[in-house]
C-alpha cells in the first residue's frame, strides 16, 4: 500500500506536472488578454477585439467541428468505400458568400472606431515626443518644457546581482505628467532611428520616424501610472526605453508645470555662472553616463569601428571647437547623432568631462569648455 | 493512366557521375532537387540553433546568455536563413523533384541555369553567416532591415549582407524561370492547365510572384548601399530623403513573399489529403481561382505590416479592408480540404498526420491574421509577441509542416525505401506538441504586452515565457530525429511499390520507386 502510494506521490513526471501546473494557476489570467486600457478609444479597441476573437471561436468550432468529426467517423475502417462526390458550385457559392458577409460585419464597427481614432482635433495640451537611441525626449509646447526620460532600472537588476524591482525595465527617472478629462495630443517624432511610441493603456502606437511628425490624442478618465514601451526595433537597447505616464488632477499637475518652469530658468541663469573645471566634470559625469556611455561606453573606448574611442582620440584631446561641432551637429553617415538638445551648461560640462577623463588631460592640452563656449558658437551659426 | 517507356539500352551515358563531380556538375532536376532539400535543411537546423539562442536568453527575464548586440545578429540571422535558407530552397527543392514528374517531362527546361541557381545559394550564405566574424559583426536590425537603422545606423557588415540578399534574388529569379518555362512547354500532351496537378499549379503562380517581386528587394538593397557608400539621401531624412519610403517598398516585395512561402504549402496539402482521404479532391477549381486571387491581392495589401507609420486615413482603411478580403479565398481553400476529408476513408499515415496539423494550425494563423488586419486593434498587437505568435503559426506549422510531410509523402518515391511509420509518428507528435507549447503561449505575452525583439522583459511576462523556450527546445531537438528517419530511409528499409499509397493520384506515382534517373524521356499518354 505505502509502495503504491510512494510511487503516486514522488514519481518524476508528477513533479513536472505540479511545475507546469503551478506556473499556469500562479499566471495572472486576466493579464493574458489586452488591456482594457482608461480611455473610451481604448475600451473601443478592446471591444473590437473581443467581438473578433469570438466570431474567429465560433468559426473555428463550426470548421475544426466537422474536420474532427471526419477524421473519426470517415477513417478507412468505419468507412471503407469512400463518397465520390467532388464539386458543387452551390456549396462553394454559399462558403464564399457567407464569410464576406461576416468580414463585412467586421468591417463596419472597425472603420468607426478607426475614424474615432483619426478625429486629430487640436489638443488641450499639447506634448511632442522624441524618440532618441535610447531614452525619449518630452517637450510641452505650451509651456515651453521639456526634458528627458531614461530607464532608471539599474544595470545590476539587468544582470542578476541584485534581486529584481517590481518594476523591472518599467521605470523612468522623470515621468510624462498630464491631467485627466483633457484632450491630450501627442506629436511623435524621432531624433536618429524609427522608434515607435507606444501606451497599452491608451491604445496609442505610432511609429517615431525622423522627419515625420506623427500625431496621436488621448483623453484619460482616471487618474493612475501608465506603462508602456518602444515597439520598433532601433538597435541595441531597443528593450531598455520605457515610457511612463502619470495622469493627475488638474491641480496638481499646474503646481508641477510651475516647478518645471522655475527649474528651467534657474538653469539658464547658471549658464552665466563662471564655472570651475571640478564642477563641469561633476555634472558632466552623469551626463555621459545617461546620453554617451551607450555606444562610446563608460571607460570611453566606444565599441570600434560603429562606435570610436573616445580615449586618445585627438579630436578629444586637442581640438575643442571640433568636439563642440561635432557634438552639436552630430557626424554626417555616421551613428553620431546631435545633441544640441542639451542645454549650454549641460554640453559644456559633458565635453569637459570627455576632455578631462581616462587621462585625456594629461595627453591632451587639457583645455576645458564653460558654457559661454557654446553659446559663442550658437550664435557664430547666426 | 499512362504508359512509361524505358530505354534500358541507354543506361551507359544516362546513369549519374560518380563522386563529387555528379553534384558540382549535375543538370539533373532530381539531383538538384536534392541538393536544394539538403541545404534547407542544414539551413533549417543554423536558424534554428539561432532561435535556440533567442529562447534560451528569454528563458527568464534578465541579460543571462548573450549580449542585447549579439541578440539583436541573431534575430536578424534566424529570420533571414529561415525564409530565404530554409522555406523557400525547399519549396525549390520540391519542385524540382516533383514539378517534372508531374507534368510528364523529362527534365527541367533550363538544365544548367538550374545547376547554377542552386550553386550560387551556398555562396550568398556563406557571405551572410561570414558577418558574424567581421568587426561590428552580423547585421542585427531585423530581417526585415528598416533604414535608417540598416544604413546611416549600420554595421560595416551590411554591404556583405546587400551583396548576399543579390545573389539569393539571382538564384530565386533563375528558379522562377525556370519553373514557369517548364510548366509552360514541357507538360505531357494531353495535360490541360486545369488538369495540372495543384502542386504545379501552385508553383506557377509563386514562380510569378517571385519574378514580380525579387527585383523590388534588389531596389531596395540597392537603394540602401547607394545610401550607405555613395552619399545618397533615398531613406535619409536629414538629407531630404523618407525612410517610410524603405517601408513601402520593403513590403511590397515582402506580403507577395509571404505567399511565396505559403502557396507551394497549398499544393502539398491538397495532394495528402486526397491521397490518405482515397476520395477525389473537392472543388479543384475553386482551389486554382482561390490560389490565383490569394496572389493577385498579395499586391495591394502591403501596407498592413505599416498600419502605425501615419498614414492618412483612407490608406489604412484600403489596406484593411483588402487585407480580410484575403480571408475569403484562404477559407475557400480549407473548407475544400475539409469537405474532401468528409465521407472519405482515410487513414493517419505520418504525412496524414502533418497535412492535419497543417489545416488546423494554418488556420488559427489565419485566425490571428485576420486580428491583426483590424487597424484599430492592430494598435495594440502590432509589433508585439501576438505578431511573432500569428507568423510563427503560418510558418512552421503551416510551410515547415507542409515541407515535412512533402518529405514523408515522396521520399518513398525518391529514394525507394519507405520511411520508419513508428519513428515518423514519434517525429510528428513530438513537432506538433512542440510548436503549440512554443508558439500557443506568444499569444499570450503579445496580448499582455511584451513587444517583439526585446532581448530582456518585465517581470509580468516571465511564466510563459519560460513555457515557451521549454517548447522551442523540444521542437529543436525533435528535428535531430527528422535527421535521423531521413538518413535512415535512404540507407534502407520496407522497399515502396511504384504506387507507394493506396489513394495515390498522378504521374509520380507511375513510374518505378525509386524513381529512375531520367523519367518519361519519352512523354507519357493521358487518357
Amino acid at each position: 500500500m505505502t509502495n503504491i502510494r510512494n510511487l503516486i506521490f514522488s514519481s518524476k513526471s508528477y513533479a513536472i506536472l505540479l511545475t507546469l501546473f503551478s506556473v499556469a494557476t500562479s499566471a495572472d489570467w486576466n493579464a493574458l488578454n489586452m488591456t482594457q486600457g482608461v480611455t473610451e478609444i481604448s475600451k473601443e479597441v478592446y471591444e473590437l477585439h473581443m467581438l473578433i476573437f469570438w466570431i474567429c471561436v465560433v468559426i473555428g468550432l463550426l470548421v475544426f467541428g466537422v474536420l474532427f468529426y471526419s477524421m473519426y467517423a470517415h477513417t478507412k475502417k468505419k468507412n471503407p468505400i469512400p463518397a465520390t462526390f467532388h464539386e458543387s458550385t452551390k456549396i462553394e457559392l454559399v462558403w464564399t458568400i457567407i464569410p464576406f458577409l461576416i468580414l463585412i460585419a467586421m468591417a463596419v464597427p472597425a472603420s468607426k472606431t478607426l475614424q474615432n481614432i483619426y478625429d486629430v482635433e487640436a489638443g488641450d495640451i499639447n506634448i511632442q515626443v522624441v524618440g532618441y537611441q535610447w531614452h525619449w525626449q518630452y517637450r510641452y509646447l505650451e509651456d515651453d518644457i521639456s526634458f528627458f526620460s531614461y530607464l532608471m532600472t539599474d544595470l545590476d537588476e539587468i544582470y542578476n546581482k541584485v534581486p529584481k524591482g517590481e518594476n523591472y525595465l518599467q521605470e523612468v527617472d522623470e515621468m510624462v505628467l498630464v491631467p485627466i478629462g483633457k484632450k491630450i495630443r501627442f506629436l511623435i517624432t524621432a531624433n536618429d532611428v524609427i522608434h515607435s511610441w507606444w501606451i497599452p493603456a491608451f491604445a496609442i502606437k505610432q511609429d517615431a520616424i525622423p522627419g515625420f511628425i506623427n500625431t496621436a490624442w488621448t483623453v484619460i478618465d482616471e487618474p493612475g501610472v501608465y506603462r508602456g514601451k518602444c515597439t520598433e526595433l532601433c538597435g541595441k537597447n531597443h528593450a531598455f526605453m520605457p515610457i511612463v505616464v502619470k495622469a493627475v488632477e488638474q491641480e496638481e499637475y499646474d503646481l508641477w508645470v510651475s516647478e518645471k518652469r522655475s527649474a528651467a530658468i534657474a538653469l539658464a541663469e547658471l549658464t552665466e555662472e563662471d564655472w570651475t573645471k571640478e564642477e563641469l566634470i561633476e555634472r558632466g559625469e552623469a551626463l555621459y553616463a545617461k546620453n554617451c556611455a551607450a555606444c562610446h561606453q563608460t571607460n570611453g573606448q566606444g565599441l570600434p569601428p560603429i562606435f570610436p574611442s573616445l580615449v586618445g582620440s585627438d579630436i578629444v584631446l586637442n581640438n575643442k571647437d571640433e568636439q563642440i561641432k561635432i557634438l552639436m551637429e552630430g557626424v554626417q553617415g555616421s551613428a553620431m547623432a546631435s545633441f544640441s538638445y542639451l542645454s549650454e551648461v549641460e554640453m559644456a560640462s559633458v565635453i569637459t568631462y570627455t576632455r578631462q577623463s581616462w587621462g585625456n588631460a594629461q595627453k591632451g592640452d587639457g583645455e576645458i569648455v564653460i558654457p559661454k563656449d557654446i553659446v559663442e558658437y550658437k550664435q557664430s551659426k547666426i | 493512366m499512362s504508359a512509361v517507356v524505358e530505354n534500358h539500352h541507354d543506361d551507359h551515358h544516362h546513369g549519374p557521375a560518380k563522386g563529387l563531380k555528379r553534384w558540382l556538375y549535375t543538370t539533373n532536376h532530381k539531383d538538384i532537387g536534392t541538393l536544394y532539400l539538403w541545404f534547407s535543411f542544414a539551413m533549417f537546423l543554423i536558424g534554428g540553433v539561432m532561435a535556440l539562442v533567442i529562447r534560451a536568453e528569454l528563458f527568464q527575464p534578465g541579460m543571462q546568455i548573450v549580449e542585447p548586440e549579439f541578440y539583436n545578429q541573431m534575430l536578424t540571422l534566424h529570420g533571414l536563413i529561415m525564409v530565404f535558407g530554409a522555406v523557400m530552397p525547399a519549396f525549390v527543392g520540391l519542385a524540382n523533384w516533383l514539378v517534372p514528374m508531374m507534368i510528364g517531362a523529362p527534365d527541367m527546361a533550363l538544365p544548367r541555369m538550374n545547376n547554377l541557381s542552386f550553386w550560387i545559394l551556398p555562396f550568398a550564405f556563406f557571405v551572410l553567416l561570414s558577418s558574424l566574424f567581421m568587426d561590428g559583426g552580423a547585421p542585427n536590425f531585423g530581417w526585415t532591415f528598416y533604414a535608417p537603422l540598416s544604413t546611416t545606423y549600420a554595421p560595416p557588415s551590411t554591404t556583405f549582407f546587400i551583396f548576399s540578399v543579390h545573389i539569393m534574388g539571382a538564384s530565386s529569379i533563375m528558379g522562377s524561370i525556370n519553373v514557369i518555362v517548364t510548366i509552360m512547354n514541357m507538360r505531357a500532351p494531353g495535360i490541360t492547365l486545369m488538369k495540372m496537378p495543384l502542386f504545379v499549379w501552385a508553383w506557377l503562380i509563386t514562380a510569378y510572384l517571385l519574378i514580380a517581386v525579387m527585383p523590388v528587394l534588389a531596389g531596395a538593397v540597392t537603394m540602401m548601399l547607394m545610401d550607405i557608400h555613395f552619399g545618397t539621401s533615398f531613406f535619409n531624412a536629414a538629407g531630404g530623403g523618407d525612410p517610410v519610403l524603405f517601408q513601402h517598398i520593403f513590403w511590397f516585395f515582402g506580403h507577395p513573399e509571404v505567399y511565396i512561402m505559403i502557396l507551394p504549402a497549398f499544393g502539398i496539402v491538397s495532394h495528402i489529403v486526397e491521397t490518405f482521404s482515397r476520395k477525389q479532391l473537392f472543388g479543384y477549381s475553386s482551389m486554382v481561382w482561390a490560389m490565383l486571387s490569394i496572389a493577385i491581392l498579395s499586391f495591394v495589401v502591403w501596407a498592413h505590416h505599416m498600419f502605425t507609420v501615419g498614414m492618412p486615413l483612407a490608406a489604412e482603411l484600403f489596406f484593411m479592408w483588402a487585407t480580410m478580403l484575403i480571408a475569403v479565398p484562404t477559407g475557400v481553400k480549407v473548407f475544400n480540404w475539409v469537405a474532401t476529408m468528409f465521407k472519405g476513408s482515410i487513414t493517419f499515415e505520418v504525412p496524414m498526420l502533418f497535412a492535419c496539423a497543417f489545416i488546423v494550425l494554418f488556420t488559427l494563423g489565419g485566425f490571428s491574421g485576420l486580428m491583426v488586419a483590424i487597424v484599430p486593434a492592430d494598435f495594440q498587437y502590432h509589433d508585439t509577441y501576438f505578431v511573432v505568435a500569428h507568423f510563427h503559426y503560418v510558418l512552421v506549422p503551416g510551410s515547415v509542416f507542409s515541407i515535412m510531410a512533402a518529405v514523408y509523402f515522396w521520399i518513398p518515391k525518391w529514394t525507394g525505401n519507405m520511411y520508419d511509420e513508428r519513428l515518423g509518428r514519434l517525429h510528428f507528435w513530438l513537432s506538433f506538441i512542440g510548436v503549440n507549447v512554443t508558439f500557443f503561449p506568444q499569444h499570450f505575452i503579445g496580448l499582455a504586452g511584451m513587444p517583439r525583439r526585446y532581448p530582456d522583459y518585465a517581470l509580468q511576462f516571465a511564466d510563459w515565457n519560460m513555457v515557451s523556450s521549454v517548447g522551442a527546445f523540444l521542437f529543436g531537438f525533435s528535428q535531430i530525429l527528422f535527421l535521423f528517419i531521413v538518413l535512415k530511409t535512404v540507407m534502407g528499409g520496407k522497399k515502396a511499390t511504384s504506387e507507394v499509397w493506396e489513394g495515390a493520384r498522378g504521374l509520380e506515382w507511375t513510374v518505378e520507386s525509386p524513381a529512375p534517373y531520367h523519367t518519361f524521356t519519352v512523354p507519357p499518354k493521358i487518357n
